[in-house]
């Protein structure tokens, strides 16, 4: 069925025919869960539990149990937040922004990746709650509800009210657009299901979808403008965060390069994740035909290039510090590189400006070992980048008095636990009961890199 | 005969195919009821003769709505409900009620559009599928013609779709 144009490379290995796709992807859903998945399922749910007890311990006493000082305002918290929001930006940029650009290979890909993205907003938005102290009365301060104040309205001045907006659209339109996405495969499956209870679910799933070329007409429409909405949104929603920092007036945060530098932060780590994540996957689900090694190797060249932006914006800052001519400015950022946070910085620049450089080699970014080992390199890197720009601003204010270290409790990294347990655990939840990638797109790319014209019989 | 009960099928396998079968029935004069497929095939409405979406039209519509809503909200919010004066600033500076609003029409513009694509497409998730064919999801492309809504005969119904490259051509009967 698949004809291989000697020009292009196909983006399916392996000679694959419409029925070997729908088998290869139903294969993991139908079967019963494997020994690997069990296990990966038992430590994922072992985290939560432990870090639901850290998270029980801080709701309940109240933020006092992390680290946090006068001094030090912000540190895990927030570093956890911006951490797992700029992971929850590869997905809707390999759906949306490739889709644009008309990049097919994401096709195997963007299934997961905006899984990816949606369980990370969820885990990044945790943090925020959390750390309202009282996250019951959260409503009336994040949101625009009427209250017994007055109104006391919100303030729409605020980046951090804009926060509330950005995150939850982006949550909202991420989460729509997976789904609509996901209504023909669970189609796919409901009229492959033997048991009564998975045609069941799996009917309700695909919300009675009969692949009609009226509905794909509409589909493709839906897609194309959810892209184009979500593009300008994939940006907004990181500079926002950015705007947190940098609309204030700490030095180190006070910079107008945030916006970009947080969005190409965000991209790099994101594309890292999603490696991580599906190098596992491809193993386990034996998919080394659909996420082939151009895949990979497409994607280390996005962690190149976002991974040099970041490098250069890096550079920009001290530049930036010493041409200011602000004394404090260019003492945050000395502090920065040389003050008692110098090894947060120095493990910053070596795993972010440092490791993606090796990608240079097309031996190292074909190679799924040091693919797999730098993916993780470059988000511990991310989370450095996110501590450095918030404790180091901080913890050496204006008074010398105040000046002050900042060291985490075991509910500070227990909090941070819980979301690697939620994140896995719904993680390894998709990758069981979903189809991990998008079969219809996987379809309607396996004949589109042929050069000979079919013939008619 | 009354229609949607009684039609044929012609299963395909080639996408290619489809699209030249497609034009070739109707070419012929048969009305074609809908086509199944696995996968959405670029130039498939234009051959069955659809007209395009309008969901374009609904998302800047929703877009527009949200981008009022917004703005008003925020006028109404801090200009004349509760006026505060925050940093010296206007009651309703407008460059920072741009980021909730432009928020406020993505968030609308995509689920405004979204829910008119659900409605419009009949899909919810107690929804039936009228399946014709099962593999319709998973590796062929079944065309239906109703039987009511043409008048040629089951066999020179039969003989077009087998000459135009159907793989396979079957009668399919809802009795319900």
């Amino acid at each position: 069925m698949q004809v291989t144009s000697p020009v292009r490379e196909p983006l399916v290995t392996g000679g694959k025919t419409y029925k070997d796709v729908t088998d290869d992807i139903c294969r993991q859903v139908e079967g019963p869960p494997t020994k690997s998945w069990m296990l990966g399922m038992a430590a994922a749910l072992g985290a939560l539990a432990i870090g639901g007890y850290a998270l029980g311990m801080t709701v309940w006493n109240g933020i006092g149990m992390w680290g946090l000082n006068k001094t030090v305002g912000w540190a895990w918290d927030i570093t956890n937040f911006v951490w797992w929001v700029g992971i929850g930006h590869a997905g809707t940029l390999i759906s949306a922004v490739l889709l644009l650009f008309r990049q097919k290979w994401r096709t195997s890909i963007n299934r997961a990746a905006e899984a990816m993205t949606i369980f990370a907003v969820m885990c990044a938005a945790l943090f925020p709650v959390v750390h309202m102290g009282r996250p019951w009365l959260g409503f009336y301060w994040a949101l625009p509800l009427p209250n017994t104040f007055g109104s006391l309205w919100v303030n729409f001045n605020s980046p951090l009210l804009w926060d509330v907006f950005a995150i939850s659209t982006y949550f909202t339109v991420s989460l729509v657009f997976w789904y609509i996405g996901l209504i023909p495969d669970f189609a796919t499956i409901r009229n492959r299901a033997q048991g009564k209870i998975s045609k069941v679910v799996y009917g309700a799933l695909s919300f009675g979808w009969d692949g009609a070329a009226k509905t794909w007409m509409r589909y493709e429409t839906v897609s194309l403008i959810l892209a184009g909405l979500a593009t300008p949104l994939v940006l907004s929603v990181h500079t926002i965060v950015s705007f947190d920092f940098a609309t204030s007036v700490i030095p180190g945060w006070h910079t107008t390069i945030f916006p970009p530098y947080f969005v190409a932060g965000a991209i790099f780590s994101g594309f890292a994740m999603v490696l991580t994540l599906m190098l596992v996957t491809r193993h386990v689900y034996r998919l080394k035909d659909y996420i082939t090694i151009t895949h990979i190797e497409l994607m280390n060249i996005v962690i190149l290039v976002t991974g040099s932006i970041v490098g250069i914006a890096y550079i920009t800052e001290f530049f930036m510090a010493w041409y200011s001519g602000v004394d404090a400015e260019q003492y945050a950022f000395l502090n920065r590189m040389t003050g008692p946070y110098w090894w947060a910085y120095w493990s910053m620049m070596t795993c972010n400006v440092i490791s993606p450089q090796l990608f240079w080699f097309k031996k190292i970014r074909t190679s799924l070992v040091a693919t797999f080992i730098l993916s993780i390199v470059v988000n511990i890197g991310m989370w450095f980048e996110r501590f450095v720009i918030i404790v180091t601003s901080l913890h050496r204010d204006y008074l010398p008095s105040s000046w002050a270290m900042f060291s985490p409790t075991l509910y500070d990294m227990g909090v941070y636990l819980f979301t690697f347990g939620l994140f896995f655990t719904l993680f390894l939840l998709f990758a069981k009961f979903f189809p991990v990638i998008n079969m219809a797109e996987v379809k309607s790319v396996l004949k589109s890199s042929t050069t000979k014209k079919p013939s008619i019989k | 005969m009354e229609s949607g009960k009684n039609f044929i099928l012609g299963i395909f396998d080639d996408e290619d195919v489809l699209l030249s079968a497609v034009k070739r029935v109707r070419a012929n004069g048969v009305s074609i009821h809908e086509v199944y497929t696995p996968y959405p095939i670029h130039g498939l409405e234009d051959a069955l003769g659809y007209k395009k979406s309008r969901l374009p039209v609904a998302a800047f519509m929703f877009g527009l709505l949200g981008t009022s809503l917004a703005l008003l909200m925020q006028y109404f919010m801090l200009g004349i409900d509760w006026p505060m004066i925050i940093g010296g600033k206007d009651h309703t500076p407008l460059p920072t009620f741009i980021p909730v609003t432009f928020e406020l029409t993505v968030l609308l513009s995509a689920l405004g559009m979204v829910g008119v694509f659900l409605v419009k497409s009949d899909l919810k998730p107690y929804g039936k599928a009228k399946i014709f064919d099962l593999r319709s999801t998973d590796d062929k492309h079944v065309m239906a013609i109703d039987l009511a809504k043409n008048k040629f005969s089951t066999e020179q119904i039969q003989d077009i779709i087998r000459e135009s490259g159907a793989s396979e051509v079957n009668p399919k009967n809802f009795d319900n």
